[in-house]
């Protein structure tokens, strides 16, 4: 089972429809023991990175994220989804850094290009060995965002892509994988994406 | 430049109908603007765009429900227009499925409206649109409502700079001299606003000419909206961004993914 964390944040009708698309049956909740048991966990996330961190630390999100990683179970982040995973974030949210959930280290900053957002469909990099991009790789997915992970540690599979700047499109471990585009609106590439993801739970 | 130009059709709803341009697809319900969606989205469009011309307040429950519909089926971005004036209208369309939202006649009678929106959910939900028109304001087009009829002494390119500072994401531009007339976009209205805006243009009106798409491109835009060459089924989809490639722009081929 799929389990889509709600933490009021985002299109999460548009996650589970893309979801269904694999074999897994797939429940939106906010309930601490579902999200905990689920086979796979869907953290998505839109908006400023400080109002996703108040939303998902007012059901436990992060306590409920760490203990999955501990049991071995899988996470994956969508967008503001995956940037809350790192350090912090330069996005200012009511006059304060936002700080995230640590689990990768790095900090999300905005991208240094003329056209920001970058929105559209953009081509990645990534390393030989990616189980998210197993027979994608040079497919074209779909970015919007303001700010980016530039950087992280050598414990992640790290995908890139490029606008502007190099930046972090992907990163995965044994537990914690996220993308910064959105899978679940880049058409047939991207619920191939889902289903390498969930194929792996 | 890695980023593909999004080619992107446009469908008119009313009361859940597509109400223009019925008429070539061999459809099963011609005026369902879901399957519609979804035979665009099969063609490779990079996004879809709804505007509600619909009147009434029972039909707008009938727009959340196409909404619904459509974002069940097409994995692909969809931006609804027309009749928003609350960041509550907003959050019920994202809710029912929407990616974007934009915004017309209802920012330039209350501009905050933009702040509201961009404040509650970021700017990437937030499309401007502008219904553009040559005039005699300061940098020769000036924002036009009803469909062009109705000038508003506005600037265009100072109500684009005041709309980015308000929070908006991307640019709608529809350029009301070209709108319909299939004799290509206005280049020159591109060139200008592309100058002075730091967010993504998307080209709108006139396009009837493949060449129009590329030289959309070179004169700055980001994507291009078309309506009536897609939905009179003068080009298809696939059709105009295989002429893209040809020429060297960069778009996004959808045809490489097959199921395994």
């Amino acid at each position: 089972m799929i389990a889509i964390l709600d933490y009021g944040s985002g299109n999460l009708r548009s996650a589970q429809r893309a979801c269904e698309e694999t074999s897994h049956e797939v429940v939106i909740t906010s309930d601490a023991e579902v999200a905990l048991k689920a086979d796979g966990l869907v953290v998505p996330g839109v908006g400023a990175f400080g109002a996703c961190m108040e939303g998902l630390l007012s059901i436990n999100g992060d306590e409920i994220i760490r203990a999955r990683a501990q049991a071995k179970r899988k996470t994956l982040g969508i967008c503001v989804g995956m940037q809350i995973l790192f350090d912090e974030s330069e996005e200012s949210y009511k006059n304060r850094t936002p700080q995230g959930l640590g689990i990768a280290p790095g900090k999300v900053v905005k991208i240094d290009a003329p056209v920001v957002p970058h929105i559209g469909w953009n081509t990645v990099e990534s390393p030989e060995g990616s189980t998210l991009f197993k027979g994608i790789e040079s497919e074209r997915f779909y970015f919007v965002h303001s700010y980016a992970a530039l950087s992280t540690s050598t414990e992640y599979t790290t995908t890139t892509a490029s606008y502007g700047q190099e930046f972090i499109a992907a990163i995965e471990s044994t537990t914690v994988s996220a993308v910064q585009f959105h899978p679940e609106k880049s058409g047939a590439a991207g619920l191939r994406l889902i289903k390498n993801w969930a194929n792996s739970l | 430049m890695t980023l593909a130009t999004r080619v992107i059709p446009c469908l008119d709803v009313s009361a859940g109908r597509v109400v223009k341009g019925i008429n070539f697809l061999n459809l099963i319900d011609a005026g369902d603007p879901v399957e519609m969606a979804r035979i665009y989205f099969e063609e490779g469009a990079d996004e879809l765009t709804f505007l509600d011309i619909t009147a009434s307040s029972e039909g707008r429950s009938t727009t959340l429900d196409v909404v619904r519909r459509t974002a069940d089926q097409v994995f692909i971005p969809l931006t609804v227009g027309g009749g928003i004036s609350s960041s509550d209208d907003v959050n019920q369309l994202l809710r029912a499925g929407a990616d974007k939202v934009s915004v017309n006649t209802a920012a330039i009678k209350n501009p905050t409206l933009l702040n509201d929106i961009s404040e509650r959910f970021g700017n990437q939900v937030l499309v401007i649109s502008i219904d553009a028109k040559r005039g005699r304001t300061a940098s020769g087009f000036e924002v036009t409502t009803h469909g062009g009829r109705t000038n508003t002494g506005i600037d265009a390119l100072s109500w684009i700079e005041e709309s980015i500072a308000r929070g908006v994401g991307e640019i709608l531009l529809n350029s009301m001299d070209m709108d319909g007339t299939r004799a290509g976009y206005d280049l020159e209205l591109i060139r200008k606003v592309r100058e002075i805006s730091s967010v993504p243009v998307i080209a709108s009106g006139g396009a009837g000419d493949l060449d129009d798409f590329g030289r959309a491109i070179e004169s700055g835009a980001d994507a291009l909206l078309a309506a009536s060459v897609f939905h009179f089924g003068i080009y298809r989809i696939a059709e105009i961004k295989r002429d893209l490639a040809r020429k060297g722009f960069v778009v996004r081929d959808n045809n490489s993914i097959r199921e395994n």
